[in-house]
């Protein structure tokens, strides 16, 4: 049953990168597609310089504005971001981006000795924190050219997944670019090479120290519509849940913890069905939770 | 949906509210067409060569 859940969940992470980043034809000429679409944010940590992309990406979108000089905040792109999180919290993380699949697909490779958390793991799973507010917010806005424009700090000094969705096929695919490249491209390769090399050992490493969008839905994991919920007279606190949970979620205690991607290991695994989605509990009620008609 | 899920739901739904007004009003200022401008010309720096 989880073996199942995490195959469909794979194929759905899968289909979800087909339709966000499917415009085969930016891969083939080394292109990017121009089309209207790209001013809707999509959930997931999806590089608008993908040659694929048909959206935007939230966090490349909010520097954007940012670092623009010409607004203090962006309703936009908050809104977006409020949107996603209040419908699914970090479901975004566990099904819909794209590098997040990546660094599943590497887990899955049979090398190493896999381990859940890197050495320091109590510390460093609040760098994610300190990159959005320092490299998303503050530096963009604060750190400003001549022309009172900033720079997208997260997008050029960190984001991997800019270097492996954007960088690596553009560069791949158009020779004009190739002759750009400088110490920058190969910070930033050298930086996701290391992230896909501690993938193969570690779950995922990225979500779990550095990714800025994690943050931001994790706030949104107590209070989104898609929630979980431990039925206290089923649990028999045996533990399997955050033996399970690639995250080390102690989910019979912290069933919505910001740090929970929503991938449902624990709730395929518990032995007495105790833990249940917000969605099951409305499939679970008569009439699907809304009240009868004699009611 | 009975009280107590319709409680718990009330936030979130507010929230989702909010969160399109939000949109609207970014789009009202510009900012929709400022993130189309950015999104449609590859970032060079987001690929690492800016």
């Amino acid at each position: 049953m989880a073996k199942r859940k995490k195959s469909i969940r794979l194929w759905c992470q899968a289909a979800w990168f087909a339709v966000t980043n499917g415009y085969l034809k930016g891969f083939v000429e080394g292109k990017i597609y121009r089309g209207a679409t790209k001013q809707v944010c999509v959930p997931g940590l999806s590089c608008y310089s993908c040659p694929g992309a048909l959206g935007a990406c939230p966090i490349g979108s909010l520097q954007a504005v940012l670092d623009s000089g010409k607004f203090k905040m962006s309703c936009y792109v908050f809104g977006f971001l409020m949107l996603f999180g209040s419908l699914m919290g970090r479901f975004v993380c566990g099904w819909l981006c794209p590098f997040g699949w990546v660094q599943d697909l590497l887990h899955k490779i049979p090398l190493f000795q896999k381990k859940k958390n890197m050495p320091g793991h109590r510390f460093l799973r609040y760098g994610r924190y300190v990159v959005l507010v320092l490299f998303v917010i503050i530096l963009p806005m604060t750190v400003l050219g001549a022309a009172g424009m900033g720079d997208p700090w997260f997008c050029k000094y960190i984001c991997p997944s800019g270097t492996l969705l954007g960088g690596w096929p553009l560069l791949a695919s158009n020779p004009g670019l190739r002759s750009a490249i400088g110490v920058l491209f190969s910070w930033k390769s050298l930086l996701l090479v290391t992230i896909l090399v501690l993938s193969v050992k570690y779950n995922r490493p990225f979500c779990k120290y550095l990714c800025p969008l994690g943050a931001v839905y994790g706030v949104f994991n107590p209070i989104a519509l898609y929630r979980f919920t431990v039925d206290e007279e089923l649990c028999v606190r045996c533990g399997g849940c955050q033996k399970v949970c690639g995250m080390d979620i102690p989910v019979w205690e912290k069933p919505n913890s910001t740090e929970c991607i929503r991938c449902g290991d624990c709730k395929a695994f518990c032995p007495t069905g105790a833990i249940r989605s917000s969605l099951q509990r409305v499939q679970a009620k008569p009439y699907g939770g809304i009240e009868s008609p004699n009611e | 949906m009975n009280k107590n899920m319709m409680k718990r739901n009330l936030l979130p739904l507010a929230l989702i509210v909010l969160s399109l007004v939000l949109i609207a009003i970014g789009v009202s200022s510009g900012e929709a067409k400022l993130v189309l401008t950015k999104a449609v010309n590859i970032c060079m720096e987001c690929i690492g060569i800016g």
